[in-house]
């Protein structure tokens, strides 16, 4: 019993073929109750493909779409459960904020009182109360997204899809939304699926990060295990934050903030200094070695300041074997 | 101190003059005109001032009956907008997605813009008296004007339905509007401001429209054809109080499409603001 309620989305061999071209190749995915779930990749990987599949708003060429043990490949929209947050909200440009939140109660024949009165509680707990009468124009980017929301919301789905919800923000509302969204995560309890570009969006939301590439799926685990172990070159590479380098076992990832500049150890490379970058609490050395690749050193102000770094000085570049983590070929 | 002006501005200035003159002239020379006085003729100069052809206009006229064909130009006009706005939109619609043929079928309607109305007009009387038909204004009239706005009222929604973003509709149905509800709920009231606009290009060209329904508006005139009959017969000044009136109509048509769209503005605005509300 448990068991089958705790495997909520199931994607079973789920395929997207537009004419010849796999969008979405074969993949099979499983989602617990009440996770908030990330894909990430590269724009034309699929990842919105597969959203929309799930959504209903694409058909599903072949493979299966279980959602709360109801295989809802075949459904239409309204009857799977689902409820999509759009890229940019679509909200309804001629409705109020309390019509566009209505708007499902509406279409199923549900009087004007008893809507407002759900609308209403809802309004609330977006804190929304006060704007229910504008439209969407009048309203901040923030706002906006927190009525599509709500919208969203009333129709009590039993998974949330989203369309990369932060990408019509600025960076600085952004940080802000994506603890809201969060946030509601918890408090509603229900799966969050959120198909982004970013990789700190994924990292700092996800539950699960699944990152695809051509249609497929090259990694998904916790936040912390794609960092820290990516499953192979793609993922060290796209999620960033580690170098590559080749040994005798084949190609390994090592984080830039574990190689040391000026320090040998384990293993140690001589290198030249290409560009310093001061990012605040953190600084980003480039270096390049005698072969021409290139390396990244991050590294905390303190030590940085402690060394006297420049621009063309040669140096070392060394790290500890257990920082390198091997990548599947 | 003014910057020197080019010498092109002086040139393109006087163009523009020339066109503003070109385009009102004559429609202020017949609206100064039509305020002859009762023994004046059809050209200047003026002998006196007087309201004595607009008098005229409502009486028994000894030719022409230009209330009966104000009155079916106006219902013609009518039909035709109506005609126009719900076939336009539902071609808009149609041409959204790529269809088998849909090319083809863009060219076939847009190219009834370039064959000269007068043909049109012709080819469309002569297949009524072939078939047997009564050449009427309201049937053989009414489609050869739709031949003219049908057109136009589909390229003003290509483009209206090119800026339409389809995430409206996509959110519509996800949230359980059928497809029914999903256009009379969110499609319609989105477009609705260009509609005006397709209702109001549909009624004056059809108002206006002169060669395409020459031939095709059997023994009873609309007003563009009826004037253009007392051009010949009428020899007094209420040709041209005839003239203003139309022309007033048509201004007065206009004004009211702009009044609904500002009133459906306001509306809006009204229904959603509260600027100030936090002050009382």
């Amino acid at each position: 019993m448990s068991m089958a309620r705790s495997k909520h989305l199931e994607l079973i061999k789920t395929t997207k073929l537009y004419g010849d071209v796999k969008a979405v190749d074969a993949i099979d995915l499983t989602i617990d109750e009440g996770k908030y779930v990330c894909i990430l990749g590269p724009s034309g990987c699929g990842k919105s493909s597969l959203l929309r599949m799930v959504a209903g708003h694409e058909v599903t060429s072949s493979g299966d779409i279980i959602l709360a043990n109801k295989n809802i490949t075949d459904f239409p929209p309204t009857k799977r459960g689902t409820a999509m947050m759009f890229q940019n909200y679509a909200l309804f440009p001629h409705l109020t904020v309390q019509d566009n939140i209505a708007f499902p109660l509406k279409m199923s024949g549900m009087e004007k009182a008893a809507r407002y009165k759900q609308v209403d509680i809802l309004l609330e707990r977006v804190q929304l109360k006060s704007l229910h009468d504008r439209k969407p124009d009048q309203l901040s980017g923030g706002q906006q997204q927190r009525v599509a929301l709500a919208r969203a919301m009333i129709t009590n789905p039993q998974i949330l899809l989203l369309d990369e919800p932060l990408s019509a923000l600025d960076p600085f509302l952004r940080t802000k939304i994506r603890a809201e969204l969060k946030q509601l995560q918890r408090d509603l309890g229900i799966s969050f699926l959120h198909v982004t570009h970013s990789q700190d969006e994924a990292l700092a939301l996800s539950d699960l990060v699944v990152v695809m590439n051509e249609g497929r799926i090259e990694q998904a685990a916790t936040a912390k295990d794609v960092f820290n172990a990516p499953a192979n070159e793609f993922v060290a590479r796209f999620i960033g934050g580690h170098n590559i380098i080749e040994t005798d076992n084949g190609k390994a990832a090592i984080r830039v903030d574990r190689v040391h500049l000026g320090r040998k150890s384990y293993a140690s490379l001589p290198v030249s200094i290409q560009e310093i970058e001061f990012l605040g609490a953190r600084v980003c050395i480039k270096v390049i070695d005698e072969n021409g690749r290139e390396f990244s050193v991050d590294m905390t102000d303190e030590m940085f300041f402690a060394h006297s770094f420049e621009i063309g000085a040669s140096s070392f570049l060394s790290w500890e074997k257990e920082d390198v983590h091997q990548l599947a070929a | 101190m003014m910057e020197k002006r080019s010498q092109s501005f002086y040139f393109l200035a006087f163009f523009f003059i020339v066109f503003v003159l070109f385009l009102y002239g004559p429609v202020l020379t017949i609206g100064i005109l039509s305020f002859q006085g009762p023994k004046g003729g059809l050209t200047f100069p003026m002998n006196g001032v007087s309201l004595h052809w607009f008098y005229d206009l409502f009486e028994e006229q000894a030719v022409g009956d230009f209330w009966g064909a104000f009155r079916r130009s106006f219902i013609l006009g009518l039909m035709v907008m109506v005609t126009t706005v719900i076939l336009s939109v539902m071609g808009g619609l149609a041409f959204r997605n790529k269809f088998n043929g849909s090319n083809f079928l863009f060219y076939l309607v847009i190219s009834s813009l370039v064959i000269p109305s007068i043909l049109i007009s012709l080819g469309v009387g002569l297949i009524f008296n072939i078939l047997d038909f009564e050449v009427h204004w309201s049937t053989s009239g009414f489609g050869a004007q739709l031949t003219w706005t049908l057109p136009f009222g589909l390229l003003i929604m290509f483009a209206v339905f090119n800026r339409f973003d389809s995430a409206y509709e996509e959110a519509a149905r996800d949230l359980g509007a059928s497809w029914w509800q999903t256009i009379r709920y969110v499609v319609l009231p989105i477009i609705a401001p260009s509609l005006i606009g397709v209702a109001l290009f549909g009624f004056t060209l059809s108002y206006d429209e002169f060669a395409r329904t020459l031939l095709t508006s059997g023994s009873r005139n609309t007003l563009p054809l009826e004037i253009f009959g007392m051009t010949t017969n009428v020899t007094t000044p209420v040709l041209y109080a005839l003239g203003t009136m139309t022309t007033i109509f048509s201004l007065l048509i206009i004004l009211t499409f702009l009044l609904i769209t500002y009133v459906f503005g306001q509306r809006n605005r009204r229904q959603t603001s509260d600027a100030g509300k936090a002050i009382l």
